[in-house]
């Protein structure tokens, strides 16, 4: 097959097994997730296998272009091109939490009262008469099925302070970005170690929050909608903060074996950044709708 | 083997043969191996959905139930819309972007070769997983394409839950195929190319990327909320617990909506390149045709609602959303008129491709109307959830999308390839095509208005004529695309060697290739002036 490609212009990488790899390890991943929802012994197996996979090719993908980067046939275009990807991959991000927040308000603003007998009360009479609007909704339409949370943790507690710990992150990884434009590569490190605890403890913190919620104020997946939209917008954050600490991760471990040493040469590090600061405005907005206001 | 590649040795062994065949096509990272990839997806998916089809056919052939179960009926017509929509035409769109937007812009491939192989890979292994719940127990997902909740949270079959996994796949692959296709565009074109040059398929492919990337992750996020409400116990589309079923229909048709344009507009380029090579004339009004394109994927993400009109939403949104709808029909009106304009007065000539996309401008023309009917509120209380929507967008989907789409097919097969199609079989296909899809569906619109509902294995006496008729041409129509797959096959290799410039009237990069074009399209960028 054809060797990669290099004019002044453009480089066109090799064929590569990464991305069909990468294709059989997400197919392994959902299916065997499938057969544990429905009880097949095989199914944590499968999926295990999917997992293993998955990381094999993260490692190997990753490791390529890495490693391509490295020994000098990236050009311009190719760095632009990254940068426009990842803000476009930013913007599908985006968008996705986008999607849950207007669920979230058309719950709020618009399901919630119309449960409770506005713009047409014959709703509320023929379902449930008795249920009142309120928001956060503790008593369910049907609390047999759905028993509502019993009490809300305050959001001046543990949300306020993971909101510092993120916001502080956001300055310790802008830290790091300025000190590796101007070649400091100590301070690189600091930066990033700092940034890596901010975020490992965000996570810690959000750990024993959703511990809490669930053994003594039942703010459960089971508790109606304000427990649904509470874990699937908290959750789905929090899952990126996690990723986020593992690409920071990732940028110290590069840093140390002395990457990024050419003048302009830390896409990586600027890609990983802007995910970062995208997670924090993510974060500061459910603090702002979902826990305090 | 073509498109430069250096030919495998003759002397090759059997299976060391088939292995360099397997990695030649799973480790592709070229764009036109990955373009042909599409493409060829797009073919098999379109014979499986249509063989889902012509049993939905055969089975409202006549009153009561021949062959099927009701429920069976039910798994039929979601699985034929779903691989239909996700399997067949949105990766025909993408084949051709693959093929078309290096060679249009002055590349030599793709900007993100490997993540286009991915976007690629995902489909098949999303369209597997898709295609295998026909065969678990307690059958395929059974509630429409639409998925409605609670029919798909609280009543799906086991099932559902790799439904939603081969969307959460295919939304990826979306994703990613609209990443690369913004970023080539973006970062790849040729000096001198600049926006106000862009072949017009290249504008409409941009707006459908940013359309994707705009709606894909909504679609995985209402997808996910099913697979909670169903395994883990929450409450989104269960009013039982404070959260609303209309809430699934609001972020479906969020997606849903701009889906349809997503669809459209790469029709919309094609046709806007065929249109003006056979009547020998530059397409008329380029400016405007680019500024409705933008106009229509904004337009296209605030009139989800109308699909909702019975779902007693405030009048005040109906009538918002109603106005709003009919709004569309202004840019898409500027395309139409431009169209036609293009032809006036060229000196046109009917080869296969120019066939296919007048009859388009008929034929989508006439489902617009459709839809600025299906627009009017009121009105929508009678033809909602009959066979007149149905009508509608398989007039918008079938007779217009999949039309353009063989066009773009007839039209850039010697590019691609090196060889003519055959002409004569090209006119077959099409005059076969054009009537008996116009007999498939046209009777629907009748049936509609009589009050036939959508989704039903049988049906009252009063619709067994247009019915007979509907099916009728649905099997002619089926049998007739066989004649294209023919068509292509053979002319492959029997086909007339194609000059470079194919046809007398085309314009763009791509004609000043070679054909078939080298296998990387521009080693050094052509210069634009």
């Amino acid at each position: 097959m054809s060797e990669p490609t290099r004019t002044d212009k453009y480089y066109i990488p090799a064929p590569s097994h990464w991305p069909i790899l990468c294709c059989i390890a997400l197919f392994t991943f959902f299916a065997g997730i499938g057969r544990w929802l429905h009880e097949l012994p095989s199914g944590p197996w499968v999926w295990l296998c999917g997992v293993a996979l998955l990381i094999v090719v993260l490692f190997g993908w990753f490791g390529t272009v890495i490693s391509e980067n490295l020994s000098g046939v990236y050009n311009e275009q190719v760095g632009r091109s990254f940068r426009s990807g990842m803000k476009l991959l930013i913007l599908s991000e985006i968008v996705f939490f986008a999607g849950f927040f207007g669920g979230y308000f058309f719950i709020r603003l618009w399901g919630i009262p119309m449960l409770g007998g506005e713009v047409h009360p014959i709703t509320s009479v023929m379902l449930w008469p008795d249920f009142t609007a309120q928001w956060p909704l503790l008593t369910n339409p049907d609390n047999g099925r759905f028993l509502g949370a019993t009490n809300l943790g305050s959001p001046w507690g543990i949300p306020l302070v993971n909101t510092l710990l993120l916001l502080t992150s956001s300055f310790t990884l802008t830290f790091a970005h300025r000190a590796m434009a101007q070649g400091h590569s100590a301070s690189v490190k600091v930066g990033l170690i700092i940034t890596i605890l901010l975020g490992a403890s965000f996570l810690g913190l959000q750990a024993h929050e959703y511990i809490d919620d669930y053994e003594r104020n039942n703010v459960t997946l089971n508790a109606g909608i304000y427990g649904s939209v509470f874990y699937l917008l908290t959750g789905f954050h929090g899952f990126h903060v996690l990723v986020g600490v593992i690409m920071i991760t990732t940028m110290l471990g590069r840093a140390l074996k002395g990457h990024f040493s050419r003048p302009g040469d830390h896409f990586a590090l600027e890609g990983v950044a802007w995910y970062w600061h995208f997670v924090d405005v993510v974060w500061v907005l459910l603090f702002v709708f979902v826990y305090w206001l | 083997m073509a498109n430069g590649v250096p030919a495998a040795a003759g002397q090759q062994s059997v299976p060391r043969r088939v292995i360099s065949f397997i990695t030649r096509w799973t480790t592709a990272t070229n764009h036109k191996d990955i373009g042909t990839l599409y493409l060829c997806t797009a073919l098999l998916n379109l014979f499986v959905g249509g063989t889902l089809a012509l049993c939905i056919r055969a089975e409202l052939f006549v009153p009561g139930l021949q062959f099927v179960e009701p429920n069976f009926f039910n798994t039929l017509t979601t699985m034929h819309g779903l691989i239909m929509l996700f399997g067949f035409i949105m990766p025909v769109a993408v084949g051709f972007a693959n093929w078309l937007i290096p060679m249009m812009i002055g590349a030599p491939d793709m900007a993100l070769p490997r993540l286009n192989n991915m976007s690629f890979w995902l489909l098949p292994s999303a369209t597997i997983m898709l295609i295998s719940t026909l065969f678990m127990d307690g059958g395929a997902p059974n509630f429409g394409w639409t998925m409605y909740a609670p029919l798909s949270t609280t009543y799906g079959p086991p099932s559902t839950d790799y439904m939603i996994f081969a969307v959460h796949m295919l939304g990826l692959s979306s994703i990613m195929g609209s990443i690369n296709i913004i970023t080539t565009i973006f970062t790849m074109r040729a000096p001198g190319m600049t926006w106000m040059k862009l072949p017009v398929f290249v504008w409409t492919w941009l707006v459908t990327a940013f359309l994707l990337i705009g709606i894909m992750p909504v679609l995985a996020g209402a997808v996910t909320m099913m697979l909670f409400d169903r395994n883990f116990g929450t409450s989104f589309f269960d009013a039982a617990g404070g959260g609303d079923p209309l809430l699934f229909q609001h972020i479906f048709w969020f997606f849903g909506h701009p889906e349809v344009y997503v669809l459209a507009l790469p029709a919309f380029g094609i046709i806007s390149q065929v249109i003006p090579t056979f009547s020998r004339k530059p397409l008329f009004g380029y400016r405007t045709m680019v500024a409705a394109t933008i106009l229509i994927g904004i337009l296209s993400y605030i009139v989800w609602a109308h699909h909702m009109f019975t779902s007693g939403m405030p009048y005040g949104a109906q009538l918002y959303f109603m106005l709003a709808t009919m709004l569309i029909a202004v840019p898409t009106g500027m395309k139409v008129f431009n169209w036609i304009t293009t032809m006036f007065r060229g000196s046109i000539s009917f080869e296969t491709p120019m066939l296919f996309s007048i009859a388009f401008v008929f034929m989508f023309t006439f489902a617009g109307c459709t839809g600025v009917m299906l627009a009017v509120a009121p009105a929508d209380f009678q033809y909602h959830d009959s066979y007149f929507v149905v009508a509608h967008f398989h007039y918008v989907l079938v007779n217009g999308l999949t039309f353009a789409f063989i066009a773009g097919a007839y039209y850039w097969y010697p590019k691609f390839w090196g060889r003519m199609y055959n002409e004569r079989l090209g006119k077959w296909h099409f005059w076969l095509s054009t009537i008996s899809v116009n007999v498939l569906f046209f009777p629907q619109h009748f049936l509609g208005l009589a009050g036939m509902p959508r989704r039903i294995p049988d049906y009252a006496l009063q619709f067994v004529d247009f019915n007979f008729i509907s099916s009728c041409g649905a099997f002619v129509f089926g049998f007739s695309q066989l004649i294209f797959v023919y068509n292509m096959i053979t002319s492959r290799r029997r086909g007339e060697p194609a000059s470079d410039r194919v046809w007398e009237g085309a314009e763009g990069l791509e004609w000043t290739l070679s054909s078939p074009p080298p296998h990387h399209s521009f080693q050094t960028p052509p210069k634009v002036d």
